[in-house]
C-alpha cells in the first residue's frame, strides 16, 4: 500500500501529436443510446435534422425497436423561417410526448448541429418547459452537436448539466460517476463497501428520485475517463476528485480501488483481504485470454477516450507495444495516472486527420488496430486485424470480474484471423 | 417540428453517398459537421464493403463557424483531389452545412480543379433519401453524358443500381443475362459499378431498362429528351412483369420475343397443391413504392392471396400507390410514421406482412409471420448467396421468401389435426426455434367469471366457453376469426360472444 514508486518512463511529458482534418468519429448524440438504458425515467429528445435520427437509428440497431425513451424532433423548412415559431413547436412536441409518457420524470433537449448553428436556444426552452410541467418532470438541456462534442463527450455533457441542479449536502459521500451496467456498478459498490467505505452515490442515478447532494465535502471517483466537463462542474460546486488510473484490467482496477481506499483511511489488512480473491481471479483469467496478445503491437484511432487507459491495460497487462495511441480529446489531468503507466514508446496523439493517420497505420502495420466501424472492413480487407471500438463502450469491460472480458475482446479477432484458412 | 423515432429514409446526402459509393472513380467532398461520418458504416457494415465510401467531409466544428468554412472546404476538396486522383467529384452540403452561408457548389467551381466538378443541391428540409440518390444520378448523367453514335448492336443502359440498394447486385446481374439471352448487350449499368467514363459513353444505347424508378428515373427522363433514349416502364419483378418486361424489351428492340422459362419454377411451385392454402391470404403490404406495386401483383396474380391493404413511405409515389389501392379497393396508406403502419396493420389483422425491417418488427410484436420486400432491410438482406428478385430467378427467390414464414399446407393440416397433441399445443412453441422443449401443457380448473356486458352498451365480451372454443382455432388464423367474429357480432347487434357466435360467424364468412 505504501509502494508508490514513481515510473519515470511514463509518457505524461510525451510531446502530443494535435491534427485537425477530417474526423472519422460519431457525434455526442450516440451518448444517449447507452445513457438513456441507465437513467430509467428519462427522455432524451433531440431537435435537430432527420440526419440526427437517422444517426441515432443506425447507432442504436435494433434497440430501435423497444419503445427506446429517445427521439429526435425533425426540424422541417417551417421552423427554419422564424425562431419564435420553432418555440411554440418544441412546445407543442413535448407536450404531446408528455402526455403519452406519463412515466417520464426527466426530459433532456439535446442540442444538435442544426439547432445550434440556426441558434435556438435550448437552455431558455429548457427553463421555460420546466415551469410548464412542475413538479412532475425536470427539463434539462445539454448539446450532443458533432461541432461541439465527439461520442462519449456526449454523456460528459449530459451529466454536466445535471451538476448544477443537484442539490445541496455537507454530508461526506463518496459520488462515482460515469454510466457503468448496473453488474459493474455493482461489483465497484460491493467491493468499497467490504472497505467500510459509504455512503456511496452515483451519477447518473438510476431515477431522478434518487438523485444525490452535492457539496463541499463531496469526494468523487471517475469510471469514465472522458467526464472532462462534469469533472469541471463537480468541482465548482465544491467537489473534490480523487484522482486514480482507471478501473480496467486487474492493476487498474486495483490502482482505482486502492486510491479510493486511501481517500477513506482504509488500512492495508481491509484492502488486501478485500481485494485478494477477485485480484488472483483476474489475473488468472487476463492471463488465459491475453495469451495471443503477448509481444503483439496495437494501434489506436481516436473514438471515445478510452484510448489511453486501455492502450495502459493492453501494455502493461496483456505484454502488448502500442504503436499509436489516438484520443479526440485528451484531458492530462483525469488520464495522466493512467499516461504515467504507459511506457515511453507511442506516438500520443490527439484529433484526427483520418487520411494522414491511416497512412501511418498501413505503415506501422500493427497487429491489432482499434478503429470504428467505418474503419474496420476496408482496414480488414487490406489485411489487418481490427477491434471495433464501439463495442467498448457498450460492452462490461471495468473491475476485476469484467478483466478477461476485456483482453477477449482484444484477442477474439487475432485468434480469429489465425483460425481462418480461406 | 415531428416527433420521430425511426425513419424510413435517411437525409438526401445518404442518397448522394449511395450514387457515389456505388460508382467507381468518383468522389464525394461533403460539407458536413464532425460526426456525419456516421453514415459511413452504412456501407461498411450493412453492405459489407470492403473500402472505405469515397466520401470527404469537412468536418467543421463550432470554433470554425464563421469565414473559415469555406476554406476548410476549398481545403478539403483540394485534398481530395490531390489525393483519390478522381475522374469527377460532386459536391454538396449536408443539413447543417446547408444551414451556414457556404456555397459548395461556386468555390469548388472557382478551384479550377483538372476533373469534372459536379454541384448538387439536395434541400435536406423537405426532402429524404431516395430523392438524394435520384437528383444525384441525375446531375451526374446530366453534366458527362452527350448524345453520340448508337452501337452498332442493340444495347441498353441498365439505370438506377446503387450502394445500398435491396438486392441491386443481383437483380442488375439477372436483368442482364436475361438480356443478353435476348441478343441485347448492356452499354453501361449505371450508377452501380460505372464510372464517370461510363457515363459519358451512355448515348451510344438504344434505349433505358429503368430497373428502380426511385434512383433512377430522373435521369430516365432527362436521356429520353436529350438522348432520344426511350426507357422501359415494367419493372421486372414477379413472373408476369418479367414476361411483360421481356415484350416491352423486345418491342423497343424491334425483334421477335424468345422466352426461355426453362429456370421458372415458380408457376408450377405456386400452383402444386401444397400451394393450395396459400389461397386468399391476407396480406398487408408495406415499402418504397415500386416493390410495392410490383409486391401487389405478385401476391394476387401469382399467389393467390388476397391484399387486405398497401401503403409505401415515399411521397414521391403516393398518386400511384393510391391508383392502385382504388383499383383492387383497398385504402392506400401513404405514411413514414411507423406508429401509423402499425396501427393499421393492427386494425386488418392480415396473415402476413409483406414490408422493410420496420414491418418485420412490427410482425414480430403482433405475431403476423413477415417477409421483407424493401428497403430499408438489415444486414441479413445482403446476403452472400444470389438472391435477387427481379427476373425468373428473382420470381424463384420470391416465392420462397414469402412462404418460408408461413405454414405451408402439410404442416398446418397437421396442426389442425394433432393441436391437442402435447408437441404441438399453443404454448409449446415453434419447434424451428432451438433451445426450448415444449412446455407441458397443464389445464388448470378454468377460474374465470364471465362478467356480462353493462345493459345497453356494445362491450364485446367473449364468454368463457367462446374463448376457450377460439383457443382450439390455429394461432396462425385465429386473428382472422377472432376480428371475423367480432365484426359478425357487431352488426348483429350482439355484444356477447357465445360459442354459437363464433361458428355463426364462421359460416357467415365461409366461402
Amino acid at each position: 500500500m505504501n509502494d508508490h514508486t514513481p515510473i519515470t518512463t511514463g509518457c505524461r511529458e510525451t510531446p502530443v501529436l494535435k491534427e485537425r482534418g477530417q474526423r472519422e468519429v460519431f457525434c455526442g448524440l450516440t451518448g444517449i443510446i447507452w445513457l438513456h438504458r441507465k437513467m430509467q425515467d428519462a427522455f432524451f429528445l433531440v431537435v435537430g435534422s432527420r440526419t440526427c435520427a437517422h444517426l441515432l437509428q443506425s447507432a442504436a440497431g435494433v434497440m430501435i425497436f423497444a419503445e427506446p425513451r429517445f427521439g429526435t424532433a425533425i426540424l422541417e423548412e417551417k421552423d427554419l423561417a422564424g425562431l419564435a415559431d420553432a418555440h411554440t413547436e418544441l412546445d407543442r412536441e413535448v407536450a404531446k410526448l408528455l402526455s403519452r409518457r406519463p412515466d417520464i420524470k426527466q426530459l433532456f433537449l439535446v442540442g444538435s448541429c442544426p439547432s445550434e448553428v440556426i441558434k435556438l436556444d435550448l437552455a431558455r426552452a429548457a427553463e421555460r418547459l420546466t415551469v410548464d410541467h412542475a413538479p412532475h418532470v425536470r427539463v434539462l438541456n445539454y448539446s450532443g452537436s458533432g461541432i461541439e462534442t465527439t461520442f462519449t463527450q456526449g454523456e460528459d455533457a449530459c451529466l454536466a448539466s445535471m451538476v448544477p441542479v443537484l442539490p445541496e449536502t455537507d454530508a461526506r459521500e463518496l459520488l462515482l460517476v460515469g454510466a457503468l451496467p448496473d453488474v459493474v456498478e455493482d461489483q465497484a459498490i460491493d467491493l468499497l463497501t467490504q472497505m467500510g467505505i459509504g455512503p456511496i452515490r452515483t451519477l447518473p442515478a438510476a431515477r431522478a428520485a434518487d438523485e444525490v447532494g452535492i457539496g463541499g465535502n463531496t469526494v468523487f471517483a471517475l469510471l469514465q475517463p472522458f467526464l472532462g466537463d462534469t469533472h469541471a462542474a463537480l468541482e465548482r460546486r465544491g467537489a473534490r476528485h480523487i484522482p486514480a488510473p482507471f478501473p480496467f484490467g486487474e492493476a487498474g482496477t486495483t490502482a482505482w480501488l486502492r486510491a479510493v481506499a486511501l481517500e477513506f483511511g482504509v488500512d492495508e489488512a481491509t484492502f488486501e483481504r478485500v481485494t485478494a480473491a477477485p485480484r488472483a481471479r483476474a489475473l488468472k483469467a487476463i492471463a488465459a485470454q491475453s495469451a495471443e496478445l503477448q509481444g503483439k503491437s496495437v494501434f489506436f484511432f481516436p473514438d471515445s477516450q478510452l484510448e489511453v487507459p486501455l492502450a495502459r491495460f493492453l501494455t502493461r497487462e496483456c505484454g502488448m507495444t502500442a504503436v499509436e495511441v489516438g484520443t479526440p480529446y485528451l484531458h492530462t489531468r483525469l488520464v495522466g495516472p493512467d499516461l504515467d503507466l504507459i511506457e515511453q514508446g507511442p506516438t500520443i496523439s490527439e484529433g484526427q486527420d483520418v487520411d494522414l493517420q491511416l497512412d501511418r497505420c498501413r505503415a506501422a502495420r500493427p497487429d491489432i488496430t482499434v478503429c470504428g466501424l467505418g474503419l474496420a472492413n476496408p482496414l480488414e480487407a487490406e489485411g489487418l486485424t481490427t477491434k471495433w471500438a464501439i463495442e467498448l463502450v457498450f460492452t462490461p469491460v471495468h473491475f476485476y470480474e469484467q478483466a478477461s472480458d476485456l483482453a477477449g475482446l482484444f484477442s477474439r479477432p487475432v485468434r480469429r484471423r489465425e483460425v481462418l484458412s480461406l | 417540428m415531428k416527433l420521430t423515432v425511426w425513419t424510413y429514409e435517411g437525409p438526401p446526402h445518404v442518397g448522394a453517398m449511395r450514387v457515389a459509393t456505388g460508382m467507381k472513380g468518383l468522389h464525394y467532398v461533403l460539407h458536413a459537421p464532425q460526426g456525419d461520418t456516421y453514415a459511413d458504416l452504412l456501407f461498411t457494415m450493412i453492405e459489407r464493403r470492403n473500402h472505405r465510401p469515397p466520401v470527404t467531409y469537412t468536418t467543421f466544428q463550432a470554433r470554425d463557424l464563421g469565414s473559415d468554412t469555406a476554406h476548410l472546404f476549398k481545403d478539403a476538396c483540394q485534398e481530395a483531389y490531390d489525393r483519390f486522383k478522381p475522374e469527377a467529384i460532386i459536391v454538396g452540403a449536408s443539413c447543417t452545412a446547408e444551414l451556414i452561408q457556404d456555397d459548395p457548389a461556386g468555390l469548388a467551381e472557382t478551384m479550377g480543379l483538372p476533373c469534372p466538378v459536379i454541384p448538387l443541391e439536395l434541400p435536406s428540409y423537405s426532402r429524404k433519401e431516395n430523392f438524394g440518390a435520384d437528383e444525384t444520378f441525375f446531375q451526374i448523367v446530366r453534366a458527362l453524358a452527350k448524345p453520340m453514335d448508337r452501337s452498332e448492336r442493340v444495347s441498353v443502359n441498365i439505370l438506377g443500381g446503387t450502394a445500398l440498394g435491396f438486392r441491386h447486385r443481383d437483380d442488375i446481374q439477372e436483368i442482364t443475362a436475361l438480356l443478353y439471352d435476348l441478343g441485347i448487350e448492356v452499354n453501361v449499368a449505371a450508377p452501380l459499378d460505372a464510372t464517370p467514363s461510363d457515363i459519358t459513353r451512355m448515348g451510344a444505347a438504344h434505349f433505358n431498362v429503368l430497373l428502380y424508378p426511385e434512383t433512377g428515373e430522373a435521369a430516365a427522363r432527362w436521356c429520353e429528351k436529350n438522348l432520344n433514349q426511350p426507357y422501359t416502364k415494367v419493372i421486372p419483378l414477379g413472373t408476369n412483369a418479367t414476361r411483360d418486361f421481356i415484350k416491352e424489351v423486345c418491342d423497343l428492340a424491334g425483334i421477335e420475343p424468345e422466352i426461355d422459362e426453362s429456370r421458372l419454377r415458380m408457376p408450377w411451385w405456386s400452383r402444386s397443391v401444397d400451394s393450395t392454402y396459400l389461397t386468399g391470404k391476407r396480406v398487408f403490404i408495406f415499402g418504397d413504392g415500386s416493390h410495392v406495386k410490383t409486391a401487389t401483383r405478385i401476391a394476387r396474380e401469382e399467389m393467390g392471396f388476397e391484399v387486405a391493404g398497401i401503403g409505401c413511405y415515399n411521397r414521391e409515389f403516393a398518386r400511384d400507390i393510391r391508383a392502385l389501392g382504388k383499383e383492387i379497393g383497398v385504402e392506400a396508406l401513404i405514411t413514414d410514421d411507423y406508429l401509423e403502419v402499425e396501427q393499421t396493420i393492427e386494425a386488418l389483422q392480415p396473415e402476413m406482412i409483406l414490408g422493410t425491417q420496420m414491418e418485420r418488427h412490427i410482425g414480430k410484436r403482433l405475431g403476423i409471420p413477415c417477409a421483407v420486400i424493401s428497403a430499408p432491410v438489415h444486414v441479413q438482406d445482403f446476403p452472400a448467396r444470389y438472391s435477387p428478385q427481379m427476373g425468373f430467378e428473382g420470381a424463384n427467390v420470391i416465392f420462397d421468401t414469402w412462404i418460408h414464414p408461413l405454414v405451408m399446407g402439410l404442416e398446418e393440416h397437421l396442426l389442425h389435426m394433432f393441436r391437442d397433441d402435447f408437441e404441438f399445443h399453443d404454448a409449446a412453441g415453434p419447434s424451428h426455434h432451438g433451445g426450448h422443449a415444449p412446455k407441458p401443457m397443464d389445464r388448470p380448473e378454468e377460474t374465470v367469471v364471465e362478467t356480462p356486458a353493462p345493459e345497453g352498451s356494445d362491450v364485446m365480451v367473449w364468454l368463457v366457453d367462446a374463448e376457450k372454443e377460439l383457443k382450439k382455432i390455429p394461432f396462425f388464423v385465429r386473428g382472422k376469426a377472432k376480428r371475423n367474429t367480432e365484426k359478425f357480432a357487431a352488426d348483429q347487434g350482439v355484444t356477447e360472444i357465445s360459442v354459437d357466435t363464433l361458428y355463426e360467424a364462421k359460416a357467415h364468412y365461409a366461402r
